[in-house]
């Protein structure tokens, strides 16, 4: 049931899904093969920006999405770094192993390499990668899969015997400003990135040849041929179609000029291919829609599935106690996960999207209800319930009648604290694709679009207010006027 | 129509009532009396079932108190606590009706019952639609005799009815109560450690200290022929301060 209705969170069923990882030459990407997809008459949706390599690869593996743009280096040195792969053809038998067939290169690489400032570069004489090691002083700050990565900075570290200390990771996209404000001398880059020209960035040389080639390829479902085959054909024409200028200059139109990636990719496909790709860039209006109802829901699904379980949870913790101690301290530790973490624990037992994302605030969302319950349901002074219980009212009647009304105040602070809290984490549910305010959020990093970020923010900050307010109204309807009159004297 | 059977109650490591035998005649007010911690809330307490004795029995009309009689014989015992124990979230006709209501009395039965508890206890109409908190404390007493009187039981147990209510209201509801009690001709165990309220009310008083029963009876056997040292001593001890001055000029 909470699957089902997560899932259904993305409303259209396309027959070809499209995936992208969370950087804009990926998005780009992305937009150029449903563009081509599209052309063929398929229906094709596109799960922008989904997460890092590891993530999208999975998600292609697990059948979530049906094709995305990789890099031939990315799968050599991190998919695959235990199988040596040494060529395209070792390369095509690993992923034929996952069901996984690889097209040929779309024209251009994007190789990583490392920045510095030109003028920077230029004062300390550093023109090669081995120029380094004179110069331990000086602050490294690199994307966060490259500090991780097979193929990123550890291995880089070895080889060229870097003796760097001043080393963190950021979010890429980040990372150029915090070259150009001087808090970092040196970044990690792709080749293609727009801002290598507009910052005036000096690539350092490789001199002893550590970054493979990363050959822009599309990756897919083997079923793909047989299932869609026009619309595969279609997309394949991408093959050979992109040289290294032109990525370059589609990536400065999404990042310097805010041009939408959807606009850029139709306006490519139309003057390269002649193919007219019905493109229309969203208002602020229209996402500020999708995004409200996105967000919305996955709120309302988890609270409510919370409400529904936490309840009982927490009667159950104040009529046992030994089990009691033992639910609290369960909810408890679920609550010290960071929420981030909790939503990629979620990938691998249910995948990415809505429903993944609903089951995390779920479980983020218990402990607070629990913990208010028990404490609503023991609070109340003894000689009520021994009143009660005189009475000759049985357990289920004395809940229903007297302890539960009594606890109400208590137990819907619980409820506006677990929504609040949920509102806030659920905009770290667009990290695994399920939309909502954090997708402007996470959009507005990579594009270094304040106003873009601004767009989740503020709307997310507005509907914790919303809902603060309305169960400020609620606890006046539903809490006895008894209860009330006594809490103000 | 009460019978207690070597009844002993221990908490933790104290004994509250030890190897304890009772009983308490129908139509009758019995009055427990004694200093705090001497076990006379405890029997209230077994009797009405919120406690079960560690040992012997209580029969009520005959039945044994059991978990599984209990529910039906609660319905046959009103109870009134210190502090009324009414339900903040009710209004003072919600709090009486409860019971009835989860018995699905007609309204317009429970209605009736209502008005003539508020005749009998002297309580204002127009207050029933109050909630606890905007009543006086002799009112919220009120109420809690109209809610232990609701179903009409044959037993009432009232545990320090009067004990946190001013001079002037308790010296009111102490008339009313007793009128009450004589006019239902209902079985009444209260306790109390007021030797003057004990003496207003009752038919029979039981003394007790450290959990046994000193001396039983009425309370002109009890002044006149103290059973040993200490009842001697809790009389003296409560007589007034007022009763002892010469009133001068």
């Amino acid at each position: 049931m909470l699957l089902l209705s997560g899932s259904s969170l993305a409303a259209e069923e396309p027959s070809i899904v499209v995936g992208s990882k969370n950087f804009t030459e990926g998005v780009v990407l992305g937009e150029l093969v449903r563009g081509m997809a599209a052309s063929s008459g398929a229906s094709v949706g596109h799960r922008k920006a989904l997460g890092g390599t590891r993530l999208v690869f999975n998600a292609l593996v697990s059948g979530e999405i049906d094709i995305y743009a990789e890099y031939t280096g990315t799968l050599t040195h991190e998919i695959f770094a235990q199988s040596k792969a040494a060529s395209n053809a070792d390369l095509r038998d690993l992923l034929a192993e996952y069901g996984l067939v690889m097209s040929e290169s779309l024209g251009f690489r994007d190789n990583f390499a490392l920045g510095m400032r030109e003028q920077v570069a230029d004062r300390l004489d550093i023109r090669r990668i081995s120029d380094l090691r004179a110069h331990p002083e000086l602050v490294f700050r690199f994307g966060t899969e490259f500090m991780e990565r097979g193929d990123g900075w550890h291995g880089l570290q070895r080889l060229y015997g870097l003796p760097q200390q001043d080393v963190l990771g950021v979010e890429h996209d980040l990372a150029y400003r915090g070259l150009a404000a001087d808090d970092a001398d040196l970044i990690d880059l792709y080749t293609t990135d727009a801002e290598i020209a507009y910052y005036d960035l000096r690539t350092l040389e490789d001199n002893l040849g550590y970054f493979p080639p990363y050959e822009a390829v599309l990756l897919y479902r083997a079923e793909l041929a047989q299932q869609q085959p026009a619309a595969l054909a279609a997309v394949l024409r991408m093959q050979g179609l992109i040289d290294e200028t032109q990525m370059i200059a589609m990536n400065s139109r999404v990042k310097l000029d805010g041009v939408q990636e959807v606009i850029v990719a139709a306006d490519f496909l139309g003057e390269n291919l002649g193919i007219a790709v019905a493109a229309k860039s969203s208002t602020r209006l229209e996402r500020f829609w999708r995004n409200t109802k996105q967000h919305i829901a996955l709120v309302a699904i988890s609270l409510f599935a919370a409400i529904l379980i936490a309840v009982p949870l927490g009667i159950a913790a104040a009529r046992w106690p030994r089990s009691g101690q033992v639910i609290l301290g369960v909810v408890g530790i679920a609550q010290t996960i960071p929420a981030l973490a909790l939503l990629v624990f979620m990938i691998p037992l249910f995948g990415i999207g809505a429903g993944p994302a609903v089951i995390a605030l779920f479980i983020y969302s218990l402990l607070p209800i629990v913990r208010n319950t028990y404490t609503g349901l023991t609070g109340i002074p003894k000689q009520l319930i021994e009143s009660a219980e005189a009475l000759g009212l049985p357990a289920g009647a004395r809940l229903r009648l007297v302890e539960a009304p009594l606890a109400a105040l208590s137990i819907l602070a619980g409820i506006k604290t677990a929504a609040v809290i949920n509102i806030g984490a659920a905009t770290l549910g667009a990290l695994i694709g399920a939309g909502g305010y954090g997708q402007p959020i996470l959009t507005g990093i990579r594009l270094d679009d304040f106003g873009l970020i601004l767009e989740g923010a503020v709307p997310a900050a507005g509907l914790a207010i919303v809902v603060q307010l309305l169960f400020e109204w609620a606890e006046r309807a539903i809490v006895p006027r008894g209860l009330r009159a006594s809490t103000r004297a | 129509m009460l019978e207690i059977n070597q009844v002993s109650k221990n908490y933790a490591d104290v004994c509250a009532l030890e190897r304890c035998d009772l009983s308490i005649a129908a139509g009758q007010t019995t009055v427990l009396i004694g200093p705090s911690g001497c076990g006379k809330s405890t029997i209230l307490r077994l009797i009405i079932g919120l406690q079960t004795p560690d040992e012997g029995s209580i029969h009520f009309s005959g039945k044994r108190l059991e978990p599984s009689s209990l529910p039906a014989l609660r319905q046959q015992m009103g109870y009134v606590i210190q502090d009324g124990g009414l339900f903040p979230h009710l209004c003072a006709r919600d709090n009486v009706a409860l019971m009835a209501r989860h018995l699905r009395w007609p309204a317009a039965r429970i209605a009736t019952r209502i008005a003539e508890l508020a005749e009998l206890t002297h309580f204002p109409v127009d207050a029933l639609d109050r909630f606890p908190i905007q009543l006086s404390g002799g009112q919220q007493q009120r109420v809690s005799l109209m809610r232990a009187l609701m179903l009409d039981p044959e037993v009432l147990l009232l545990d320090e009815p009067l004990g946190a209510l001013d001079p002037m209201i308790r010296l009111d509801l102490q008339d009313d109560l007793r009128a009450v009690f004589k006019n239902l001709g209902k079985t009444v165990v209260m306790v109390t450690h007021d030797l003057g309220e004990a003496a207003f009310f009752a038919d029979t008083v039981i003394l007790m200290r450290d959990g046994r029963i000193v001396q039983q009876g009425t309370m002109q056997q009890l002044l006149r022929e103290p059973a040993d040292d200490f009842v001697q001593r809790f009389i003296q001890a409560q007589r007034s301060p007022l009763d002892t001055l010469e009133i001068s000029g």
